[in-house]
């Protein structure tokens, strides 16, 4: 209390102020309590509200039909239920799908993965002729809206037969113009350019060819950009559902395309299903197989998300 | 000697763009080229292939005169575009702002705000808006929103509809945009802000004076990126139109090809106009 006054009597009062002042709302030096709390609270809100679709989407699966109608719950289901995700698993084809869907998604992506470093590395290394305008092309081609190209390459697929099968996806993947190929481009390009050019002049000047350091220099090197690169195509092929719809046709179906027609497939399969109990669809077992459907892309997430974030610092568009 | 080296060289790294060289010319010139020539002919598809015949520009001029879904949807299409494009630009300046700061659980932020990016497919996202859970909860039960929507203009009104019935969506697209602004800030020296400090300036005048302008290019980047994904997502009633119409018996791939460039013109003309502003705007202030 002595003390308290000694300080007291020592401060002038706006010096007491000011000291205050910094300490909740900071200063030149320091974020204050308030600014932090303010900061904190709105951080959590935003994530609230982002989250929301998801954190409802979550709750609604568990759902019986009682609780969706009890106007009581709202948010914990009554009893833990599997139902619905029995129900959507068998509507969805679930395990098949899921085949399928890495099929089409995995080798597009590795393949686009492999293209874009060779070609990064070409851009990246080598003193090209019209380098930039070539360059430039590249980039531009992120621009062109795909439904511009849908529509010859659908006759250009159809002329080759290969409407309804992978190579629809693969072969303009392992040429480097798949799905957002020029950012994958553009990340290996300034990947290779930050790396330093010593290693690979000394292995040249051991009389290793340029393959060769490609393959056993730059790659390993390059792991980093490959991860990255391969997760993010993965993911944009595996949501792409207009190119697929158009060019797999009915041969081959995707886990977002299943849900696309999850209500038909649901309503066809009860109707087969005489002397089962007919259900009608309800908002419990629709979000059971939203669930289901995004479930593997959670998963790859959870375990790979700090790729994804420094994937975003590397690919140097931010300027290096 | 020394020249046949450097040409030697340079034959290997044209080896290494082979591929999209190649992939260019087949499957990006060549299909450009073919819908262009598809966008004047009508299409029809017989046992024997495809039978074209020249039409000049009707094509075009049937989505402009006749086709009035069309029209209607590209123009609402711009009006959205224009309305989500700078709220998702601030909100993701915002967050990165925030994130920016000496926070605790950065990482576990980002994956929050990342989440939608992986996620976010046409059907997922078709699934969400029937479940009415991409509008804001519950907005209408507050009656100043009623007041206002019961006394204002259409086009107002119609604004404020989308919004609040899409937000969550609107801002599920700014996931990239976020990580982007956020690497950027973390770029900027900080002893810029230093300087500014000793000098007087307060948090928000840093804002304004280092923040931004050094920020400019990181948002064009953005502008395009959000513009070109926001156009070609699969919800998108231009590319569902577009899409639809290929089908068709009466319409077909010709009609489809002229719609689906007359979208990429406006696509195009809408990146140009803001890209020119902003460089425009950031020359005139900062240089």
């Amino acid at each position: 209390m002595k003390k308290n006054a000694v300080v007291n009597q020592r401060m002038p009062k706006k010096q007491k102020q000011q000291r205050i002042k910094h300490l909740l709302f900071g200063s030149n030096v320091k974020t204050g309590i308030i600014t932090q709390l303010f900061i904190y609270s709105l951080l959590i809100g935003i994530g609230f509200v982002y989250l929301y679709p998801m954190i409802h989407m979550g709750s609604y699966s568990f759902m019986t039909l009682e609780d969706l109608l009890n106007p009581l719950i709202t948010w914990l289901p009554s009893q833990f239920y599997l139902e619905n995700y029995e129900t959507a698993y068998r509507v969805l084809n679930f395990s098949s799908t899921l085949g399928v869907t890495l099929y089409v998604t995995v080798l597009p992506a590795l393949a686009q993965t492999l293209v874009a470093s060779l070609i990064g590395y070409g851009f990246a290394r080598f003193d090209l002729p019209f380098k930039r305008t070539l360059f430039g092309l590249v980039l531009a081609t992120f621009v062109i809206p795909p439904q511009v190209l849908m529509i010859p390459r659908y006759v250009f697929f159809n002329d080759l037969g290969i409407i309804g099968n992978i190579q629809s996806f693969l072969l303009p993947a392992a040429f480097g113009q798949g799905l957002n190929s020029a950012i994958f481009i553009l990340i290996f390009y300034q990947f290779f350019r930050m790396l330093p050019k010593s290693l690979e002049e000394a292995a040249y000047l051991d009389g290793a060819g340029y393959y060769k350091i490609f393959i056993r220099i730059a790659v390993p090197m390059a792991i980093p950009a490959f991860i990255i690169s391969f997760l993010f195509s993965f993911v944009w092929y595996w949501n792409e559902t207009t190119m697929a719809a158009t060019f797999f046709g009915n041969a081959l179906t995707t886990l977002p395309l299943e849900l696309q027609r999850f209500n038909a497939s649901y309503e066809q399969m009860n109707a087969q299903n005489l002397g089962g109990s007919n259900v009608n669809i309800n908002e419990g077992i629709s979000m059971a197989g939203t669930m289901l459907s995004i479930l593997p892309l959670l998963v790859v997430y959870f375990i790979t998300q700090r790729w994804f974030v420094e994937g975003v610092d590397r690919s140097g568009i931010t300027g290096e | 000697m020394k020249v046949s080296l450097k040409t030697g060289k340079q034959l290997i790294g044209m080896s290494f763009i082979l591929p999209w060289l190649l992939g260019f010319a087949v499957f990006t010139a060549y299909p450009l080229g073919y819908s262009m020539f598809l966008s004047f002919q009508q299409v029809r598809i017989t046992p024997k292939g495809i039978v074209t015949d020249f039409v000049g520009f009707d094509n075009f001029s049937y989505a402009f005169t006749v086709d009035a879904l069309f029209t209607q949807e590209l123009l609402t299409y711009l009006e959205e575009l224009f309305i989500s494009v700078p709220i998702i630009l601030v909100f993701s300046l915002i967050i990165g702002l925030l994130l920016n700061q000496n926070i605790k659980f950065r990482g576990l932020f980002r994956t929050i705000f990342f989440l939608p990016v992986i996620i976010t497919s046409g059907p997922v996202i078709e699934e969400l808006m029937a479940q009415g859970v991409t509008a804001i909860p519950s907005i209408e039960e507050y009656a100043i929103f009623t007041i206002i929507l019961n006394n204002s203009e259409s086009f107002f009104n119609s604004t404020i509809i989308y919004l609040m019935d899409n937000l969550i969506f609107i801002l599920w697209f700014s996931g990239v945009q976020i990580l982007i602004f956020l690497a950027a800030l973390q770029k900027i020296d900080r002893q810029i802000y230093e300087a500014a400090k000793i000098d007087g300036a307060s948090s928000w005048e840093c804002f304004w004076k280092v923040t931004l302008p050094s920020l400019s290019p990181i948002i064009i980047i953005n502008v395009i990126y959000t513009v070109v994904t926001y156009s070609i997502f699969a919800l998108n009633p231009v590319v569902n139109h577009i899409q639809s119409n290929m089908f068709q018996i009466n319409t077909g791939f010709g009609y489809a090809s002229a719609l689906s460039w007359i979208y990429f013109g406006v696509i195009a003309l809408v990146l140009l106009i803001i890209v020119g502003l902003l460089t425009l705007r950031a020359k005139k202030k900062y240089s």
